[in-house]
C-alpha cells in the first residue's frame, strides 16, 4: 500500500477516536488496528513510524507502540 | 429427500382481516372469522368456494361481476358475497336455485363477448373464466347476431361489415407479458393490483359500459411506454389470458412447482418456480412468502433468462498467462492446476500470500465453505466478501451501539409504522417489493421523510408524497443526522423513559452535551449540508413525535468515509426517540444483494468467524479448531482493498473469487486491475467470463440458483430455502466445486478430505458451531417455510424483532458522531460531486440482468446532470460526455434532469463498457474500508464518444476472452 494511503487510513481512525469522550484514545486506536489491520499493514505502519512517522497523527504514533 | 409440502395457497377471494371473532352459518356449517371478513372469504374458510370473477385475495373487493351472489336470511335481494362483511349470527346460502340462475345469466353475458378458442388459448387449463363457466353449469349462449350484422363484440378482428371498431390488437410491447384486449372481461383486478399491491397506478379502465377496456398509461401509450414497471402483479391477478406471460404462451402451462427464493436483492422474495420437466415455465411470487407476501419485481419475476444464456461457460478452463487464450480442460485438470499453483504460491511467498473472496450472491452454505477454505485449507484469514463494499459499516456501527449488526425488524413491521425515514436508499429501484409495501402504508397515512441528494421516486409519485425531503450535499450524512439529534435533544423531544431504562445514561449525557452544541444546529450546518434548517427541524419534530418511527437506510449511508459514523448516528436517533424493540420501529439496513446478511453471518469477513466472533478469541477459535481439526490463525486477514494493495506490493499472489466481479464492482478500476494483474493465480468461479476473469488463470464454471440447494438470508435476517429445480448445466453445484478445490489442495498437502454430500450437512455444521443458528435445520425450514435468526433454544421459532426486552449488548450505547469532511473535495479541476446508484431493471454489475430482456429499460449507463450544470458546459440531452476524476475518466451519455441538485451528478455501474468505477477513488470508510462510492469530485465535459481508456479496455477484454477451439 502506498505510504500516503496508509497514513490517510490511520489518520481517519485517529480522527474518529479523538472525537470520543474519555482518556484512552490511544488504546482504542491501537485496539482498532489490532482488530482490523492485518499484520502486514501493522508492520508497514510501525516501519513508517520508525522512519519518523511522516504525516501521521500524533495519536496514531502513540497507538503504534501498542499494536 | 423429503417432500416439501406446499401450504395451502388457495385464492380466498378477499384479503384477510384481523379483528374480533364473528360466528355465522354458511350452508349449514358454522364458521368463525375475524370481524370485517367478507362472506366470500368466510365461505372459503369453511371450504366452500363461491363462484367469482372480479374478486381475488390480493386486492380489495370491487363487486362488479355479480357472479358471487348469495342469499342471506332476513336480507332482501342477492348481495355479492365479496363485498358483504360477515355479521354475527348471519345465515348464508351460497347455492340456492335463485343464485344459481343469476350466476348462469351473468356467465352467459360474459361468454357472449368472449372468443371461444379455449383449446388454443394460452390460458387453457389456467383460466378462471373457463373454470367459472364450468362451475355455474353454463351450457349454451343464447345471444345471436342480428340478421345481416354481427353480434357486437370485442374479439372478432373483422365482422361482415369490415373492420370491427371495437377490436384492439394485442399489445406485445412488454418483453415478458402480453395484453390481449379481446379476452378482457373488465374485472379490474389488474387495475387494483397495480394500485394496491404494486402502488404504481399505471392502469385504468378507459370508457364506460360496454366500451370500457383496460388501458396502460394514456391513450397513446402501450405497456412499455407507460409508467408500468413490469412487476407482474396485474398478470398474476388477471383471471383470463388477457394478461399472460410470454413464456406460458410459448411453452404451455406448468405441471409442477417448487418454492424457492429470488437470487437478486436483499428483500428475498419467495417464488414458486413453475416447471415442465426441467424447463422453467415461469416464476410466480409465492403468497406465503413472508418477505414479499405474494408480490415481486421485474427482476425476480421475469429476469431469469440468463440461466440459459449462450454466454454461460460450462466447462472449466485454464491458461498459463492472462495474455494466452483460454483452454477448455476437464474438471480434474483444472482443479489440480489450480491446487498446485495455489500451494506453490504459498511455498514461495508464504502462507498468507493467497486468499478468497466470497459473494453475497452465493448461498450461506457456499460462503461458509469458502471462508472455511481460507481458514482450514489455506490456513489464513484472508477471506472477504463483497459486503465489504456495501454494508460493512452496518456491521461495525450497529455492533458498537446495539451489540449486533442485525437489522432490528421484519418487513411486516412496516405495516405498523407511522413515520418513516428513508436515508441513502432508493427502495423503488433497489428494493422494489419493500417499496411497494412501504407505499401501501404511506397511502394509509404514514408520513415519510426522505434524506437523499437526489429527488428519488418516493419523494413524489402516484398517491405518495414525502412530508420532508432533505436534499443533502453528498458526504454530509453525519452532519444531517447529528443536526436531527440536536433538534430532538435541545427541544426535549427525546424519550427519557426509554433512554433511562434501556441505554447507558452516562453515555447519553455525554452524547446529549455533544449534540446540543450550537455548532450542530441545523442553522449552523445548513451552509455545509445545503439542507434548509427549518425543513430539517420540522423533520426531526415529526420523527420524534409522530408515533412509531422507523429508519430504513441503504448504501447512501454506508459507502462514505464516515459510513460507520452515520450508522451509529442512525442508531442514536432510534434510541433517542425510543424507537427500538417493537413492531413499526427500528433500524433497518436495506441490504443490496440477496445474501449480504448471510455472507456476513457466515464469517466471510477476515476478522471474524461465523456468528460475528473475532478470530482473536481463543474460545471461539477452539470451537472451529475442534470441528475442523486444524489450528486457526488468531490474526485478522486482509480485506478486499488490502488484498489488492498487498498484490501490488508483491506479497499477495493468489485469489479464489466466487461469484463476484471485483473489477467492475469495486472502486478505482485501474487499481483493481493492477492488483489482479500482479497476482500469479486468479481463480474465477462464475457463470460468465466476467470482467475479473480477464485477469484470471483458472475459470471454474458456476451454477445458477435454479441448479442448487441452499439458503439465502435476507435483509430481515430471514433464512429462506433455495431449492434445486434442475440439474446444474456445468455439472456441479457451487458448493461442490469449492469442496473439489479444497480436496485438490488437501491432496497436495496430505490433509483429510471434505465429504459433504448435501448442503443440509453444511447447515448442520453451521448450527453446531454458531449459537445464533443453533436451531436451524433444513427440516425446520421445510416445516416453517423460513425462520429469522437468532434461532436457538431460547427462540425455537426464530426472532422477528430484535432487542425487545433489552439490547443484545445489554445497555444501548450512544456514540458521539463528529462530522468530518471527506478528503474527496471539489475544486477548480473537479467542481462537481458524482454519486452512484442503480436502477430497477438492472442488478449490480449487470452480469445477469444484462443477459435478459430487462435491458430494454436500461440499455446503458447515463449521467444525470442538472440543467444548470449542463447549460454551463453546453451539454444537451443525449450528448456524449466525458466524466473525469483524479482516478480516471470514462465517457457516457448525458441525461438532463432536475432530480439531481446543481453541483451533483449521478450514474449507475451496471455496464462494463462505461465502468463508472474507473472514476471512483480509493477513499474509504474509516472503520471498515468500505469504499466511498457515493462521493467523487468530477468534471464533466463534452466528448465525441468512448474514451481512450474505454477503447483500450474493450480491446483487452476481447483479447483475454479468447477460447481455443476444443481439441479434436
Ligand atoms: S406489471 Fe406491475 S406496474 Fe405494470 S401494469 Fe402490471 S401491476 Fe402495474
Ligand atoms: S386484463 Fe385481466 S384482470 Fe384486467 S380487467 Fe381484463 S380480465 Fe380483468
Ligand atoms: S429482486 Fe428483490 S424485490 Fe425483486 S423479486 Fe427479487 S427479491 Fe423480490
Ligand atoms: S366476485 Fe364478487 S362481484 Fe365479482
Amino acid at each position: 500500500m502506498s505510504p500516503e494511503k496508509m497514513v490517510h487510513m490511520a489518520n481517519q481512525i485517529a480522527t474518529f477516536f479523538k472525537s470520543q469522550p474519555g482518556e484512552d484514545q490511544a488504546e482504542r486506536v491501537a485496539g482498532h488496528l489490532r482488530d482490523f489491520w492485518e499484520p502486514r499493514m501493522r508492520e508497514q505502519l510501525k516501519a513508517h513510524v520508525a522512519k519518523g512517522g511522516d504525516g501521521l497523527d500524533d495519536l496514531v504514533i502513540e497507538a503504534s507502540e501498542r499494536v | 429427500m423429503k417432500d416439501f409440502i406446499i401450504p395451502d395457497d388457495r385464492d380466498m377471494g378477499t384479503p384477510a382481516r384481523t379483528g374480533a371473532p364473528v360466528t355465522l352459518t354458511i350452508d349449514g356449517f358454522e364458521v368463525t372469522v375475524p370481524e370485517g371478513t367478507s362472506v366470500m372469504r368466510a365461505a372459503a374458510e369453511a371450504g366452500i368456494s363461491v363462484p367469482k370473477l372480479c374478486a381475488t385475495d390480493s386486492v380489495e373487493a370491487f363487486g362488479s361481476c355479480r357472479l358471487c351472489v348469495v342469499e342471506i336470511e332476513g336480507r332482501r335481494g342477492t348481495p355479492s358475497s365479496c363485498t358483504t362483511p360477515v355479521a354475527p349470527g348471519m345465515v348464508v346460502h351460497t347455492g340456492s336455485s335463485k343464485v344459481r340462475k343469476i350466476r348462469r345469466g351473468v356467465m352467459e353475458l360474459y361468454i357472449s363477448d368472449h372468443p371461444l378458442d379455449c383449446l388454443t388459448c394460452s390460458a387453457n387449463g389456467d383460466c378462471e373464466l373457463q373454470d367459472m363457466a364450468g362451475a355455474v353449469g353454463l351450457r349454451d349462449v343464447r345471444y345471436t347476431a342480428p340478421e345481416g350484422g354481427a353480434l357486437d363484440n370485442h374479439f372478432e378482428a373483422r365482422n361482415t361489415s369490415g373492420e370491427n371498431h371495437r377490436y384492439l390488437p394485442k399489445d406485445e410491447s412488454n418483453p415478458y407479458f402480453t395484453y390481449d384486449p379481446s379476452k378482457c372481461i373488465v374485472c379490474s383486478r389488474c387495475v387494483r393490483a397495480c394500485e394496491e399491491v404494486q402502488g404504481t397506478f399505471a392502469l385504468t379502465i378507459e370508457g364506460r359500459g360496454f366500451d370500457s377496456r383496460v388501458s396502460a398509461g394514456n391513450a397513446l401509450d402501450d405497456f412499455l411506454s407507460s409508467d408500468c414497471v413490469s412487476c407482474g402483479a396485474c398478470v398474476q391477478a388477471c383471471p383470463t389470458a388477457t394478461l399472460q406471460e410470454k413464456s406460458v404462451v410459448e411453452l404451455g402451462t406448468p405441471e409442477r412447482s417448487v418454492v424457492t427464493t429470488c437470487a437478486y436483492c436483499g428483500v428475498g422474495c419467495s417464488f414458486k418456480a413453475e416447471m415442465q420437466g426441467d424447463t422453467l415455465v415461469r416464476m410466480v411470487p409465492w403468497k406465503n412468502g413472508k418477505a414479499n407476501r405474494g408480490h415481486s419485481c421485474v427482476k425476480g419475476r421475469f429476469a431469469y433468462g440468463y440461466a440459459h444464456h449462450q454466454d454461460r461457460i460450462l466447462n472449466p478452463m485454464i491458461r498459463e498467462n492472462i495474455t494466452d487464450p483460454w483452454r477448455e480442460v476437464s474438471w480434474d485438470e483444472a482443479l489440480s492446476f489450480a491446487a498446485s499453483r495455489m500451494r506453490g504460491l504459498q511455498e514461495t511467498y508464504g502462507q498468507k500470500s493467497i486468499g478468497v473472496i466470497t459473494s453475497s450472491r452465493c448461498t450461506n452454505e457456499e460462503t461458509y465453505l469458502v471462508q472455511k477454505l481460507a481458514r482450514a485449507v489455506f490456513m489464513n484469514n484472508n477471506t472477504d466478501t463483497c459486503a465489504r463494499v456495501c454494508h460493512s459499516p452496518t456491521g461495525y456501527g450497529l455492533g458498537q451501539t446495539f451489540g449486533t449488526s442485525a437489522g432490528t425488524q421484519d418487513f411486516d413491521s412496516v405495516e405498523h409504522t407511522d413515520v418513516v425515514i428513508v436515508i441513502g436508499a432508493n427502495p423503488t429501484d433497489g428494493h422494489p417489493v419493500f417499496a411497494s409495501r412501504l407505499k401501501k402504508r404511506l397511502r394509509a397515512g404514514a408520513k415519510l421523510i426522505v434524506i437523499d441528494p437526489r429527488r428519488i421516486d418516493l419523494v413524489k409519485s402516484a398517491h405518495v408524497e414525502a412530508a420532508h425531503h432533505l436534499p443533502l450535499r453528498p458526504g454530509t450524512n453525519v452532519a444531517v443526522v447529528t443536526a436531527l439529534a440536536h433538534t430532538i435533544v435541545t427541544e426535549k423531544l427525546y424519550d427519557e423513559e426509554f433512554i433511562r431504562t434501556r441505554c447507558d445514561w452516562d453515555e447519553f449525557q455525554a452524547y446529549a452535551e455533544f449534540v446540543s452544541d450550537p455548532r450542530h444546529s441545523p442553522e449552523a450546518t445548513e451552509e455545509l449540508t445545503r439542507v434548509p434548517a427549518a425543513e430539517l427541524r420540522a423533520a426531526a419534530r415529526l420523527f420524534a413525535t409522530g408515533g412509531n418511527g422507523a429508519i430504513y437506510y441503504g448504501l447512501g449511508v454506508t459507502e462514505h468515509s464516515q459510513g460507520s459514523t452515520t450508522v451509529m448516528g442512525i442508531a442514536n436517533l432510534a434510541m433517542l426517540t425510543g424507537n427500538v424493540g417493537r413492531p413499526g420501529v427500528g433500524v433497518n439496513p436495506l441490504r443490496g444483494q440477496n445474501n449480504v446478511q448471510g455472507s456476513c453471518d457466515m464469517g466471510s469477513f477476515p476478522h471474524e468467524l461465523p456468528g460475528y466472533r473475532h478470530v482473536k478469541l481463543p474460545e471461539v477459535r477452539k470451537i472451529f479448531e475442534d470441528a475442523w481439526g486444524v489450528s486457526i490463525d488468531p490474526e485478522p486477514g486482509l480485506r478486499i482493498p488490502n488484498m489488492l494493495d498487498a498484490a501490488v506490493d508483491g506479497t499477495f499472489k493468489g485469489l479464489y473469487c466466487q461469484g463476484e466481479d471485483i473489477l467492475q464492482s469495486d472502486p478505482d478500476t485501474k487499481h483493481v486491475a493492477a492488483g489482479l494483474a500482479a497476482m500469479e493465480c486468479v481463480i474465477v468461479h462464475d457463470l460468465f467470463l466476467n470482467e475479473t476473469a480477464n485477469y484470471a488463470h483458472v475459470f471454474l464454471p458456476g451454477s445458477t440458483f435454479l441448479e442448487k440447494d441452499g439458503t439465502f438470508t435476507n435483509a430481515e435476517r430471514r433464512i429462506n430455502r433455495v431449492r434445486k429445480v434442475m440439474a446444474p448445466m456445468n455439472g456441479y453445484s457451487d458448493w461442490e466445486v469449492t469442496q473439489l478445490l479444497a480436496n485438490a489442495m488437501l491432496k497436495e498437502s496430505g490433509g483429510a478430505n471434505w465429504t459433504y454430500t448435501h448442503p443440509s450437512q453444511i447447515m448442520d455444521e453451521i448450527a453446531a458451531t454458531t449459537p445464533s443458528f443453533a436451531g436451524v435445520t433444513y427440516d425446520l425450514l421445510d416445516e416453517k417455510g423460513s425462520v429469522q435468526w437468532p434461532c436457538n433454544e431460547d427462540h425455537p421459532d426464530g426472532t422477528p424483532l430484535m432487542h425487545v426486552d433489552g439490547f443484545m449488548r445489554g445497555k444501548g450505547r450512544f456514540i458521539v458522531t463528529e462530522y468530518v469532511a471527506t478528503d474527496e473535495k471539489t475544486g477548480p479541476r473537479f467542481p462537481l460531486l458524482l454519486t452512484t446508484g442503480r436502477v430497477l431493471s438492472q442488478y449490480n454489475v449487470g452480469a445477469q440482468t444484462r443477459r435478459t430482456a430487462n435491458s430494454i429499460w436500461h440499455g446503458e449507463d447515463v449521467l444525470e446532470i442538472h440543467p444548470h450544470d449542463a447549460e454551463n458546459r453546453g451539454l444537451h440531452e443525449g450528448d456524449w460526455v466525458k466524466l473525469a476524476s483524479r482516478s480516471g475518466e470514462t465517457a457516457l451519455r448525458a441525461h438532463i434532469t432536475e432530480r439531481v441538485a446543481p453541483g451533483v451528478v449521478y450514474t449507475t455501474f451496471h455496464h462494463p463498457d462505461t465502468q463508472a468505477n474507473v472514476v471512483t477513488t480509493d477513499f474509504s470508510d474509516w472503520a471498515t474500508n468500505c469504499p466511498e462510492y457515493k462521493v467523487t469530485a468530477v468534471q464533466v465535459s463534452a466528448s465525441n464518444g468512448p474514451s481512450e481508456w474505454q477503447e483500450d479496455y474493450a480491446a483487452q477484454a476481447e483479447q483475454s476472452r479468447r477460447i481455443l477451439p476444443a481439441a479434436e
